[in-house]
């Protein structure tokens, strides 16, 4: 199986959940026999991808911090103009017609089997691609532009269009969740027999070896010492994560019971409402902001946190609950989650109704054990969900895919 | 003619400012003032030295030697001082130096700066009792007059300033409140019995302090000659003239290619060419004629912005609820018998670090007015949220004082 495989950031150089699914999809993909060539669209080294090709489609260099636009595409890159090559890659659209110029000679002067796009940074290429081979197009949805927009009035007309196109042309759909599937036969008016779910998986393994320090949060775990409870949010801070509502929650669930205390980490174009509406709350000094945290500041914000919570307006999937549940969180999760489909041992609640969520927090708060019960619980869950699963599930479907088509050929 | 003064007053400061200091210090780290780049408290002194304490000390101390008469009156807050001592003892010895020639009257404050008396008077009264000690020991010299932080003023202030035996206080000379009056009279604060009230002339003050090197204004270039003219327009038959603004102008708000050294130096020659024309420390303007009237400001008011108010300080939500957190650590505080728990609370609460929360220019881009050494109001916030756990950690590990919230 010959694969192509059309992506837009991987790690280290990601700033979210796409590049990390990418990168255990590609990683057991590989271990299951494909023969993967991966396109990013800067230009930097991946030490941890000897099991593919990793192919650069520009010479930017990564911004990690904001996934060269994977996740807001208000944001312009950075150019240094000294370099020819450099030239014309002003805009996030700039980038990607580079992207697919590359795809556009890379596929004339190679054998593919099946090509597979991850969301609408690389659709337009994946249309191309097949285009240009005739080799089946895989559309991976990860979020879609109603997503990231917190499903404001649809978000940005050009990016709905490049995804109505794709979704239309691709052979196949892979959704994250049915939440996503349903937005797609809702919002694209693509037939449901089109779309496969595949659920995202946690690399257990990648999570070893790692020892909670203490030290790094010394204030919250004197907190905790004190018995106070440690809500948490690891995330972006955009309007797609409802955490304007979580905050609105949190001070309902502090005039109940005040030994709590919520983690915001990570950093967005929200922030600076988020600590604006904290102080017009009068919970200010129970709002804790790390910034941008990576490594082993992020893994103890996992380990610091009693109650995760994913407060999204719209979460096609939501990787970061399977990990606070492997760090033995409680979990809260929207009904507007797609990892909600896959754990049954969590708590829900539909991202507007702060009262409910506020009610939830102080239940699970004062409540020693159902907070063990379902920190326990969930444990059981998330382990029988693997990436090997995924990847033999994607196999098969290239499979079939793979006998359509030359199927199709010799018809023609 | 009857002599006709001009009442200079320079105040002098520089905080502590709090470095960028996060959650992953909290607990860990104390030093919230170890900065670097442009939270730098040395750094920052040694340029502000360079450009303002050491030249206008210099043009000071030369146009008392020229001119019998030049005098003025200065404030140094406690935080500066302490920067001085630490970082810059030949500076500090610069400022005695002027002092010392008895022609310089040093004018009472919080030590910190703060806005202690809008939140609890025993500590606005601690810190100003902290300060007088601090310039009796440092300069040799007891402080008579008043002046609150950024000249935030009602009539209580007064009220407090009289019964603490204070011979005069200063405020903004504001129009909405003096109306048809003129703020080059001397006044009486309503309820107090000996207090004598001087008022800023805030048109002449403001255009050395803000305007003096702005290209758009209608008045620049300023020279020495016009200057004095519009001083003497101002004046007129009245007693005096107060002229108050910050040190800082000379050098650092108004560089020195502005001309503002040699402008200060030809305009201080002028003002004594006529004869009965004065420089009065502030408590010389204080006797120096009868009370022109009762003044009452029940609302507080300071020398800052169109608004003339506290909304640069405490405008916004975060800037209400940091020093509600902050002043409420008062009691525990002060009982921990930690000198350097209590050192750094008082730091915090100097009101340079509430302004820098401030959000009423920061959308607009004005930079100009919007001088702080963060990225955005709202990481000042964040910063100063962190050290407020962090004084509350310490509180409750090494003193056992109180919970770690609220």
């Amino acid at each position: 199986m010959r694969l192509l495989m059309l992506g837009w950031e991987l790690p280290p150089h990601n700033s979210g959940g796409l590049g990390v699914a990418c990168f255990y999809m590609a990683r057991a993909l590989s271990r299951a026999g494909a023969k993967i060539d991966f396109v990013v669209p800067y230009t930097a080294s991946h030490s941890q991808t000897d099991f593919m090709t990793v192919h650069n489609a520009t010479p930017l260099q990564p911004l990690f911090k904001n996934g060269m636009g994977a996740y807001d595409s208000r944001y312009v890159i950075e150019v240094s103009k000294t370099q020819l090559a450099m030239q014309g890659l002003h805009t996030i659209r700039d980038v990607q017609h580079r992207y697919i110029e590359y795809v556009e000679d890379l596929v004339t002067s190679k054998e593919i089997d099946v090509i597979h796009a991850h969301d609408w940074l690389t659709m337009e290429a994946g249309v191309r691609a097949k285009e240009i081979t005739g080799a089946p197009l895989v559309v991976h949805v990860h979020a879609t532009e109603y997503d990231r927009s917190g499903h404001y009035a649809g978000g940005n007309p050009i990016v709905h269009e490049i995804e109505q196109q794709a979704l239309m042309i691709a052979d196949k759909i892979i959704a994250v969740s049915n939440n996503t599937k349903h937005l797609i036969v809702q919002k694209y008016g693509i037939p449901a027999s089109k779309i496969d779910v595949i659920y995202n998986a946690l690399d257990i393994e990648s999570l070893a070896g790692y020892i909670h320090n203490e030290q790094t949060y010394g204030y919250i775990s004197s907190l905790k010492k004190e018995g106070y409870t440690i809500v948490g949010a690891i995330t972006r801070f955009t309007v797609q994560k409802g955490l304007t509502q979580l905050l609105e929650a949190m001070a309902k669930a502090c005039s109940k019971y005040d030994k709590l205390v919520l983690l915001l980490a990570g950093d967005g174009e929200q922030r600076d409402e988020l600590l604006r509406l904290g102080a017009d709350l009068g919970i200010a000094d129970k709002v804790l902001f790390t910034g941008f945290v990576r490594g082993q500041e992020w893994r103890d914000a996992f380990s610091v946190v009693d109650i995760f919570v994913m407060s999204s307006v719209s979460e096609p999937f939501g990787l970061t609950a399977l990990e606070a549940a492997h760090h033995d969180s409680a979990l809260i999760l929207t009904n507007q989650s797609g990892v909600g489909e896959v754990l049954s041992n969590v708590l829900r609640y539909d991202f507007w109704d702060t009262d409910k969520l506020a009610d939830q927090l102080v239940g699970v708060a004062t409540s020693h054990s159902l907070r063990q019960e379902l920190a326990e619980n969930v444990k059981h869950e998330y382990a029988n969900i693997s990436w090997r699963q995924v990847a033999s599930t994607c196999m098969a479907l290239y499979g079939r895919l793979g006998e359509f088509s030359s199927q199709g050929r010799a018809i023609a | 003619m009857s002599a006709r003064g001009i009442t200079l007053y320079l105040h002098a400061h520089q905080p502590w400012r709090i470095r960028q200091y996060s959650i992953f210090d909290t607990a860990n780290n104390h030093d919230y003032f170890a900065g670097a780049d442009k939270q730098d408290n040395k750094a920052i002194l040694d340029k502000v030295s360079e450009k303002s304490y050491l030249p206008m000390n210099r043009l000071l101390k030369e146009l008392m030697n020229r001119h019998d008469d030049f005098k003025l009156s200065l404030s140094i807050t406690g935080t500066l001082i302490e920067q001085l001592e630490q970082y810059r003892p030949d500076v500090l010895e610069t400022f005695k130096d002027i002092v010392s020639t008895g022609k310089v009257e040093i004018v009472a404050e919080t030590y910190y700066h703060s806005l202690a008396f809008f939140y609890d008077v025993d500590e606005f009264t601690a810190q100003v009792d902290a300060h007088r000690k601090k310039i009796q020991s440092v300069f040799g010299v007891t402080p008579k007059v008043f002046r609150n932080t950024e000249l935030a003023y009602n009539d209580s202030l007064a009220q407090w300033a009289d019964k603490q035996g204070y011979k005069a206080i200063l405020a903004e000379g504001w129009d909405p409140i003096l109306q048809w009056r003129s703020a080059n009279y001397i006044y009486k604060p309503i309820g107090t019995d000996d207090i004598r009230l001087l008022l800023k002339n805030y048109k002449l003050s403001d255009d050395l302090a803000f305007r003096f090197s702005n290209r758009n204004w209608e008045g620049w270039p300023l020279t020495a000659d016009t200057y004095h003219s519009w001083a003497e327009a101002s004046i007129g038959e009245a007693p005096l003239t107060n002229l108050f603004m910050d040190y800082e102008t000379f050098g650092e708000h108004q560089w020195d290619d502005s001309g503002i050294f040699d402008f200060f130096e030809h305009f201080v020659g002028m003002w004594h060419t006529t004869p009965n024309n004065r420089f009065y420390t502030v408590s010389e303007a204080a006797a120096a004629d009868d009370i022109a009237g009762e003044i009452s400001m029940p609302h507080t008011v300071t020398w800052a912005d169109t608004e003339r108010d506290l909304t640069a300080w405490l405008g916004n939500s975060m800037q209400h609820e940091a020093m509600h957190y902050l002043y409420d650590l008062r009691e525990e505080v002060m009982r921990s018998n930690d000198i350097e728990l209590i050192s750094d609370w008082r730091k915090l609460q100097t009101s340079d670090n509430a302004y820098y929360m401030c959000t009423k220019w920061f959308s607009d881009g004005d930079v100009h007015a919007y001088f702080s050494p963060y990225d955005s109001p709202y990481d000042a916030f964040l910063y100063f949220m962190n050290t407020i756990r962090d004084m509350r950690y310490r509180l409750h590990k090494y003193h056992g004082t109180r919970r770690l919230y609220g």
